[in-house]
């Protein structure tokens, strides 16, 4: 078979369904990853007309352009947008598109929940365009502080849209997380040990590890704020045992590491594209993947930073301000290697590397300012001040846009499979950077001179007049130079000649391959030895194209790819795809009414959405791995392996082990704003604590017993025990609450009723499971082919009673200690 | 001191900026060729920032140390209570007395301020007289300021608090020994 002949046999495997049809039957990760880019574009648009609308008003003093309603809502929805709708996504949708090519694999791990996470986005996302239409958007800051955020400060609809929307939006980051680290994990060319991954990789391993454990707070804290508002459950009253600080809490935990979540991704581009603009190799690979981690790691010590103004006692603000400056040191150690690597090349001045510089310029003004705020009175005199506003944008637009502008048109050749023609991109620059400057140099010293964040105007004559009103024409210079980025991507994706294969000279495996990409990236999977496989064998594009690599022949007419052994890379299985289907969007879809019920205060229709989501999820696993085993199936080069459905740890049981680190995440951070309310909120103890006396107790030992031992006997008595050990697990649930009065009452109530609430869905996930499982014996499913089922489900049904007991004692402690 | 604070974080910031500024222009300037990893990367990466840090937190942390509020014989104690959008202001040293949007100290002595709010979180903060401490419900947080002269000062809510936020403000009058022994007499100045 010629490369012709098998370009067009994997086509025909691979390919999206053809017209219109396909956007939304897609599961396919190149298509995905543009889709996630350009919706990630648009909210950038958007959110920058709030910024162009909010430097209007503040271009003047007494500005009557806005009023404080509108003005509030504005910058509200700039800071959610860019945050959560912009920066997040545009990370995703690079990932996605990436990863799979750097990494000589496929696809991602799982292409249906890329594409449900990217519909969850859309619509979630479509929520939040629709309260800024409607005049309804939040207003309460984009880290929507209760009470202000709550009833009392915020009785109409607004700050529900936020907790709801932006909690269904949050389901796309959580999933595009799960998928990342699998992929990164287990889906690579055979033979690339993970110290030889492309750098990219490590950084978006390390994003995504963070997403699973920085998200879960915010949704938790969401969740909270949404039943405080919505059925008076009082976890940030303070009259009945709740604390506004459990929220600031919460969200810090979240919102620090949200900010190294969005520069990691940026400096994974930066650590990739800077080598290639200096014609060398990178200096310190080790270093700065240590780097990364230790960055992602001390990341989730510092969300107290945010707080040095709550009144946190001294000691706290001295060990939380040394560990805030902690992290320049990682920051530096990168920052030094990337010098080195200048210093170390022949380093050109193409485009991408004039947005490098850039970033150089802006991000470390960014991160000395971040160093003078970590300074504890220096912050008591700059907190909430436009020093504050000045240094995000040094971190965010530094650190975030200007790189990712360079990843833009460094991969746009990739993008569009054609040359770069039109030089707009040069006026561009010279627009955004020093606009960007004229902005916000200014405002810091603007900051300084008292003038605080998120006001709607301010009177003349305090020295502010100068400083806005540059500010304000510099920031309409720097928008006209993003449209021009953005025409410019435009005209030359549909208009410049076709280009070359690897215009930049790089040596990953994301040009080895055609441009744009086909829908199977590699025609055959290479065998990698090295960090530049590309510059071992400048041929190996051609004798990929060839067949000569892994899976090359396409006769079993499906979608197949490798998975890999983590450490080394060596085969393991085969993995076979689902073709193109609407189940994601349908899905997701049915999880937006629930999400609109919420919302609208239609109750009715949350139980019914919730059972059409199972109903979806029930067919998403039908169609997953075959009956009967396939046996040994040959994959090339010699080599032969089973599928991944006779595998005991199939891709669904390391997504599920990675779902679960979230999911565990969340539900330590429940217990610590349990433990949190019990210490410091200052209206505990409650009236009452539950004296559920020994029953329930007995009930969750005797079912976790049960649901312990049954899946660990593979016969149908062992299954039957399973079963009926969850249902005494959420049995126990009734004498439980039984006890208590109304999760109205205090914080306390309250906070059992989520343990318990959070309890029973577990419950009801593990039966739900198990009864998959139980299905699939029905059906005929050989031993073989349900093992990794029944590993999945016994994984689940196992944190279900872990969570049963914990819950137990800490729902059962206070009452009998007291 | 907070001012003198913000001079040497200025300067320092600028000669590391230039410093990296520098380090990146001569990369187009040096012929290329063998660079020492270790150069880079541990000293300038991890020993070059540790210094510099270990310095500056020294000198931040000693520098909150003498802001912190200490016992002194000739304290005095107010009380400020934020709600949307106004401040009330109660003393110690004259019971029952509640001043609105105005808040009476003597000159030249330190003066608690026992933060708290009757609804959502503010900040109060005066910058002239010391750094901001928010307002948070069922919390009270105790700030210490010190006028050097009497005269008016500017105070300022500083946490976000809804529409009403732009004119959160207040006044600090400072009063010299005559006045401070005036108000407390009943005198509203
Ligand atoms: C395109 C250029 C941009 C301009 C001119 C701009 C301008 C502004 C201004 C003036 C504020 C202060 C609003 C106020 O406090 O009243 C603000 C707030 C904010 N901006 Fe931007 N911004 C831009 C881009 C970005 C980007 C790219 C991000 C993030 C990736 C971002 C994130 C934020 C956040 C989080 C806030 C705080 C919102 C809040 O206080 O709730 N901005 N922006
Ligand atoms: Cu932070």
């Amino acid at each position: 078979m010629n490369a012709l002949r098998r370009h067009r046999a994997l086509s025909r495997i691979w390919a999206s369904d053809p017209g219109w049809k396909g956007w939304f039957t897609t599961v396919n990760h190149t298509d995905l990853g543009r889709m996630f880019l350009v919706v990630a574009t648009f909210f950038f648009v958007v959110g920058g007309i709030l910024a162009m609308l909010i430097r209007a008003q503040l271009a003047s003093p007494r500005s009557a352009f806005l009023g404080p309603d509108h003005y509030n809502q504005i910058f509200t929805m700039h800071g959610t947008i860019m945050m959560f709708l912009f920066a997040i996504p545009f990370f995703e949708g690079l990932a996605v598109y990436l990863l799979p090519k750097m990494l000589g694999t496929r696809d991602l791990a799982f292409p249906r929940l890329t594409a449900y996470g990217f519909w969850c986005y859309v619509f979630g996302g479509s929520m939040m365009i629709f309260a800024l239409l409607a005049g309804v958007a939040p207003d309460s800051g984009w880290f929507m502080y209760p009470p202000l955020s709550s009833t009392i400060g915020a009785p109409g609809i607004n700050s529900d849209f936020w907790l709801i929307g932006i909690t269904f939006v949050e389901i796309s980051a959580i999933s595009a997380a799960v998928e990342i680290t699998v992929t990164v994990l287990r889906y690579r060319a055979p033979g690339m040990k993970l110290s030889q991954m492309p750098i990219f990789a490590w950084y978006a391993l390390v994003t995504a590890v963070m997403i699973l454990t920085g998200f879960p707070p915010l949704i938790l804290g969401s969740i909270l704020l949404e039943l405080e508002r919505a059925f008076g459950l009082p976890f940030f009253q303070v009259a009945q045992g709740g604390d506004a600080l459990l929220w600031q809490h919460l969200f810090w935990l979240f919102g620090h590491p949200e900010v190294y979540i969005i520069f990691l991704p940026a400096a994974g581009a930066i650590s990739t594209i800077l080598p290639v603009m200096a014609r060398t190799t990178l200096m310190g690979y080790g270093w700065i993947v240590a780097a990364a981690v230790s960055l992602g790691v001390l990341s989730f010590g510092l969300w107290v930073h945010h707080m040095f103004t709550t009144g946190i006692p001294h000691m706290g603000l001295a060990f939380f301000s040394a560990a805030s400056t902690l992290v320049a040191v990682p920051t530096a150690v990168q920052i030094f290697a990337w010098i080195g690597t200048l210093w170390k090349g022949r380093p050109e001045m193409h485009l991408p590397m004039l947005w490098l510089l850039a970033f150089f310029a802006t991000f470390v003004i960014g991160g000395l300012t971040g160093v003078m705020v970590a300074i504890v009175p220096f912050d008591w005199q700059a907190h909430d001040t436009y020093f504050i506003v000045a240094h995000l944008h040094y971190v965010l637009v530094g650190g975030f846009v200007f790189p990712m502008i360079a990843a833009l048109y460094y991969w746009m050749p990739h993008f569009t499979g054609r040359k770069t023609y039109f030089k707009l991109g040069h006026a561009a620059f010279w627009l955004v950077v020093p606009g960007f400057h004229g902005t916000f140099l200014m405002l810091h010293w603007a900051g300084l001179l008292g003038m605080r964040r998120r006001i709607d105007s301010y009177e003349s004559g305090q020295g502010w007049e100068a400083i806005n009103i540059i500010a304000s024409i510099s920031g309409f210079v720097m928008a006209i130079g993003f449209a021009l980025v953005v025409i410019d991507v435009v005209v030359n994706a549909v208009v410049a000649i076709r280009g070359s294969r690897d215009p930049w000279g790089a040596g990953t495996l994301d040009w080895a391959m055609p441009t744009p990409a086909a829908p199977y990236n590699f025609a055959s999977l290479a065998h990698v030895t090295s960090r530049d496989p590309l510059y071992d064998d400048p041929k190996l594009p051609v004798r990929l194209a060839r067949g000569e690599g892994y899976l090359g022949d396409p006769d079993r007419a499906r979608r197949e790819t490798l998975s890999v052994d983590i450490a080394t890379g060596a085969p393991r299985y085969v993995v076979v795809f689902p073709g193109n289907t609407a189940l994601p969007m349908l899905m997701s879809a049915v999880t937006g009414l629930f999400f609109l019920g919420m919302l609208l205060k239609a109750y009715w229709l949350v139980p019914i959405s919730a059972l059409g989501v199972i109903a979806c999820a029930l067919i998403w696993v039908r169609g997953l791995g075959s009956r009967v085993p396939e046996g040994a199936l040959p994959v090339g080069r010699g080599l032969s392996l089973a599928t991944a459905a006779e595998a005991a740890d199939p891709p669904g049981w390391w997504g599920s082990v990675f779902l679960l680190l979230a999911n565990g995440t969340f539900f330590g951070s429940l217990l610590f704003g349990y433990a949190f309310l019990f210490s410091i909120a200052p209206n505990w103890p409650p009236p009452a604590y539950l004296e559920p006396g020994p029953l329930p107790l007995l009930l969750v030992l005797l079912g976790a017993g049960l649901a312990f031992i049954g899946p660990r006997f593979d016969t149908l008595t062992g299954q039957g025990a399973t079963l009926v050990g969850l249902i005494l697990i959420a049995g126990a649930a009734l004498p439980l609450l039984s006890g208590s009065t109304d999760p109205t009452r205090h914080a306390y109530d309250a906070t059992v009723w989520v343990f318990v609430g959070y309890g029973l869905l577990h419950c009801v996930v593990s039966l739900l499971m198990w009864s998959v499982v139980a299905g699939r014996r029905l059906t005929g499913h050989s031993a073989q082919t349900s093992l990794g089922t029944k590993r999945i489900a016994r994984l689940w049904s196992d944190y279900t009673l872990l969570v049963a007991l914990l819950t137990d004692a800490a729902i059962g402690l206070p009452g009998v200690l007291t | 001191m907070i001012a003198q604070l913000w001079w040497v974080l200025l300067a320092g910031a600028t000669l590391i900026f230039l410093f990296v500024a520098g380090l990146i222009a001569w990369a187009w300037r040096r012929p290329s060729g063998e660079t020492d990893e270790r150069r880079f990367v541990i000293w300038l990466g991890l020993a070059f920032p540790m210094i510099v840090l270990a310095a500056l937190l020294a000198y931040g942390l000693i520098v909150g140390e003498r802001l912190l509020p200490r016992a002194t014989p000739d304290l005095v104690r107010v009380h400020a209570e934020a709600r949307q959008w106004d401040w009330r202001f109660r003393y110690d040293d004259l019971p029952g007395l509640e001043t609105d949007n105005v808040l009476h100290i003597p000159a030249d002595r330190p003066v608690d301020v026992a933060i708290t709010t009757a609804d959502v979180v503010h900040a109060f903060w005066v910058p002239r007289l010391a750094g901001k401490l928010d307002a948070v419900p069922g919390h009270v947080n105790v700030l210490r300021i010190e006028a050097d002269a009497p005269g008016r000062y500017e105070g300022l809510g500083s946490e976000f608090n809804g529409v009403g936020y732009r004119d959160h403000r207040f006044t600090v009058i400072a009063h010299d020994d005559a006045g401070w022994q005036a108000f407390l007499q009943g005198e509203t100045p």
